[in-house]
């Protein structure tokens, strides 16, 4: 594939994940602190939400297999993911959040379990769509293009 | 814009910021953010820390403070940083949008509050009310 068409897939991509809710503008504010001072900006912060949402996910996967459930916990760690989430404008992670939120709220294990499940589903479709991204973008950093924003 | 007296003996004419925030993901993109405007800046993960940093003798024109972080949250915080006699800007960054969350907040001692996430534009205007 020519650089063209590289470049032209990772504008469709992009539009795509927005289009479809898994960024939001908040993704567009991190582009814009990225420049040749901080040139992997955005991969740096991107890969501190994996590593803080993949520690979170197993946290909560721990707190919800307790016999009591301690939901005030539940909710502390829910709500430093939908913080992180919201941060990097990874939209449909932070929407499953809030519902899990309510739930501790009104300490519905039911509820958390199911929302446990959405949220592991939407970080891994996220992280994923990501990944892809930055991958593609290095393919044409590779080839000596430069990135469309 | 220059050092004004009561941070007499720095010699840098830069602004300067405390990050006070629990989330890691948070601290790294208002770092950034405070660097892109020329702002030297350190970060804390919680109001105590906040606190100790104060006790230590250093002081700064801008702390960012977020409002839920364990050991020690946002609003007493800024109440304890208020009780020293610290009269840095002390602007408020937190999801909470209730008016009554909001209002105990400022009325800790903020001088502004931002809902997060924290942008560029959000920042300049915060920034603004320090000139102002």
């Amino acid at each position: 594939m020519d650089l063209v068409q590289l470049q032209r897939q990772l504008v469709d991509y992009k539009t795509s994940l927005y289009n479809e809710g898994f960024l939001d503008e908040q993704f567009t504010q991190l582009q814009e602190l990225q420049d040749e001072n901080n040139p992997d900006f955005v991969v740096e912060v991107v890969s501190l939400f994996f590593e803080d949402s993949e520690r979170l996910l197993n946290e909560l996967t721990k707190a919800l297999e307790q016999q009591s459930v301690d939901f005030k916990r539940v909710d502390a760690h829910v709500h430093q993911l939908k913080g992180s989430s919201s941060s990097i404008g990874a939209q449909r992670v932070q929407k499953v959040c809030i519902a899990f939120r309510n739930y501790c709220e009104e300490q519905n294990i039911e509820g958390c379990v199911k929302c446990l499940q959405q949220v592991r589903h939407e970080y891994s479709l996220v992280k994923t769509k990501l990944e892809s991204m930055f991958q593609l973008q290095q393919q044409i950093l590779s080839a000596g293009g430069s990135i469309p924003m | 814009m220059a050092a004004q007296g009561r941070h007499g003996g720095r010699k840098s004419n830069k602004m300067t910021a405390l990050v006070v925030d629990d989330n890691m993901v948070n601290q790294t993109i208002h770092h950034r953010l405070l660097d892109n405007l020329g702002i030297e800046n350190e970060a804390v993960s919680n109001g105590k820390e906040a606190v100790d940093i104060h006790c230590s003798g250093k002081t700064f024109d801008l702390i960012l403070m977020d409002m839920d972080m364990p050991v020690m949250n946002g609003i007493e915080a800024t109440r304890k940083l208020r009780e020293m006699g610290i009269r840095s800007m002390i602007a408020g960054v937190s999801t909470r949008s209730m008016e009554r969350e909001v209002q105990e907040f400022m009325e800790a001692g903020l001088d502004d509050y931002q809902v997060k996430p924290l942008t560029v534009s959000k920042l300049i205007s915060i920034i603004h009310k320090i000139n102002g």
